[in-house]
């Protein structure tokens, strides 16, 4: 007989765990607006967080509803395969703290510009790393609102516009009031409950097999057959597999929500300890969608999976009600929600902050604003791109926006990071050079997605791609610091260079952080 | 300023700093490319059971992860001790000037 779910209608225990979940961080937003009056306490709270707290809160950042819903409903349709992608997702962490973290903490203020344009020309730098930053944020903001919308309607039965203008609103209310104070926090409680409940529903799962893999496997294998435990359709094509694992290892050291980050810790050692406690969460909780996405197929099965939405999103909420009825299928939905709320909020201030700090501030004021004067445009950056978020929300309502987070991760690979890395390592880097790279980075992402096949066939429907791969970092990351490493040597910029020196007592010793 | 940027001590600094940052993130590429490899190209090696159901390809994915998370463990060692150690010494230097 199939098991009956009871998903998708009003559930008591999911409306009381949001209630609590909304309640507590809107009263946590409360004290941080009493807290938040610089723009260095609303950007970067102060500098007050430790090294563990960001660990905790960058894995809140990070760890997104479709890394929890979509990679445990991966591996229960797909089995191996959904462990190749969470891996694809967490190798990227090692390359942002040996190259990334402790010097953007020691060079930079607000936002990963503030590095980039150390040395070279403020205005043409600010224009062209905010560009890079509000293409990223937005890709990724437009996906994680179209999916807000329709996991809400799948988990609580909520129309998706309602959905959406739902988490618009409690989002817009964090940041704008809270700032990153209250972001941080919502994040750092949305990472506990996360793994706390992918703990538990591990551990319960674990429990039906007598806590054996052996016997999950074994189970899986006389269930599906055992391809289902070995690599499958993924990686098809090498080329195409290392482009994908390009994108995801250095478009993660390239994220401005996660860069971002950085700033909340008082000095380059908490900021290397965040990613040291933050890359364990991750690859912890990945393990766990693992064993998650199996049991799912073991003991819910793929039919009713694949019944309920036929991309095995709600595989992790069915195994909830399965092996802990409604009340944990409840919680793991409110879970999921306050995953969400959480995502999306940090993606809002990372974007509130290249549109305020580095085009209002540093661009349109040229560096002279009031601290009043900064708080405010952040506020008022903060409110237009929440509206923004919740229009688009709706905007792309039933619209395939799968290939989105691909194209976030491949812009932040061939443009935020090529430039980052350039300025921070190569003293001949020169503006023309960065703003050379970043364009090219991002415009070939932009035009190898729409030729490859997640476009041209997936949405055009076009019989075949013009560009073979799914992912274009392969290509538009290496072009993007060729092109920024020719035209630095065609324009020399004696005054960078000359900065090169001085700039590494900060860049090693943090003298004179902010 | 000038003094500590040409000092001896202060270039082995940041050329240590450099040869462990990158060395680790040669090292964390080969252990993921290496994956893909095998993905790619050595599918049979994958499929070796190791006991009873559990073919080595599960084993050997939950090792990336953790072999990742392990380098982030020893780089932070690292720079906590001896390299933290030794921006102090060249921090109170200037601090003497």
């Amino acid at each position: 007989m199939e098991m009956q779910t009871t998903l998708g209608q009003p559930n008591v225990v999911s409306i009381l765990f949001f209630f609590l979940f909304t309640l507590t961080t809107l009263y946590i937003t409360y004290l941080a607006a009493k807290r938040t009056k610089t723009a260095s306490e609303y950007y970067a709270a102060g500098r007050s967080i430790t090294g563990f707290q960001n660990g905790l809160a960058l894995a809140g950042d990070y760890m997104s509803a479709a890394s929890f819903l979509g990679i445990a409903g991966l591996v229960a349709l797909k089995g191996y395969d959904g462990l190749i992608y969470s891996i694809g997702f967490l190798v990227g962490w090692p390359i942002v703290m040996f190259l990334i973290a402790e010097q953007l903490r020691n060079l930079g203020k607000y936002t990963f510009a503030d590095v980039v344009a150390y040395r070279l020309k403020q205005k043409p730098i600010r224009i062209a790393s905010s560009f890079g930053s509000l293409a990223t944020v937005l890709l990724y903001l437009i996906a994680q609102m179209v999916g807000a919308g329709s996991l809400i309607k799948l988990l609580f039965g909520l129309p998706y516009d309602l959905a959406v203008v739902l988490v618009g609103t409690i989002m817009i209310i964090y940041v704008l009031f809270g700032g990153m104070i209250a972001t941080t926090w919502v994040q750092i409680i949305k990472a506990c409950l996360l793994l706390g409940g992918a703990t538990l529903l591990a551990i319960l799962t674990l429990v039906k097999f007598g806590f054996s893999f052996n016997e999950l496997f074994g189970f899986i294998n006389e269930k599906y057959g055992e391809k289902r435990l070995l690599p499958g359709g993924l990686v098809a094509n090498p080329w195409d597999a290392i482009s994908l694992g390009i994108a995801l290892m250095f478009g993660t050291a390239g994220l401005p929500h996660i860069l971002m980050r950085f700033y909340t810790v008082p000095d380059a050692k908490e900021a290397r300890k965040s990613v040291f406690y933050a890359t364990g969460f991750i690859g912890y909780f990945y393990i766990l969608t693992f064993i998650i996405g199996f049991g799912a197929a073991a003991i819910v099965g793929e039919n009713l999976i694949k019944s309920i939405e036929k991309g095995g999103n709600m595989a992790a909420p069915l195994l909830a009600e399965a092996v802990g009825g409604t009340i944990f299928l409840g919680f793991i939905a409110a879970v999921a929600f306050a995953t969400i709320l959480a995502v999306v909020a940090g993606l809002t201030l990372a974007g509130a902050g290249a549109l305020s700090h580095d085009l209002y501030t540093n661009v349109i004021k040229k560096g002279r604003a009031t601290e009043e004067e900064q708080v405010k445009v952040a506020r008022l950056a903060t409110l237009i791109l929440g509206i923004l978020a919740i229009f688009l929300g709706i905007a792309f309502k039933g619209q395939n926006v799968a290939f989105m987070v691909g194209l976030a991760f491949a812009i932040a690979a061939s443009a935020n990071f090529p430039s980052l890395i350039l300025s921070i390592f190569w003293k001949k880097i020169s503006t023309s050079g960065v703003v050379a790279g970043i364009l090219t980075g991002v415009t070939l992402s932009v035009v190898l997605i729409i030729l490859s096949p997640t476009v041209w066939v997936d949405i055009f429907k076009n019989p075949a791609p013009i560009f073979p791969w799914k992912n274009p970092a392969l290509i538009s990351m290496p072009a993007s610091f060729i092109m920024a490493i020719l035209v630095s040597l065609l324009t020399p910029e004696k005054e960078a260079q000359e900065k090169f020196e001085e700039e590494k007592v900060r860049t090693y010793l943090g003298v004179g952080i902010e | 300023m000038k003094e500590v940027l040409s000092s001896p001590k202060f270039q082995t600094l940041i050329s240590q700093k450099n040869k462990v940052a990158f060395g680790l993130t040669f090292i964390q590429m080969l252990i993921y490319y290496g994956f893909i490899y095998f993905l790619a190209f050595k599918k049979d090696f994958l499929a070796i059971k190791i006991t009873g159901s559990i073919p080595l390809g599960i084993p050997l994915g939950i090792s990336v992860i953790i072999f990742s998370w392990l380098l982030t463990g020893v780089y932070t060692l690292w720079a906590n001790s001896v390299y933290d150690r030794l921006v102090e010494e060249i921090k109170r230097k200037i601090e003497k000037h």
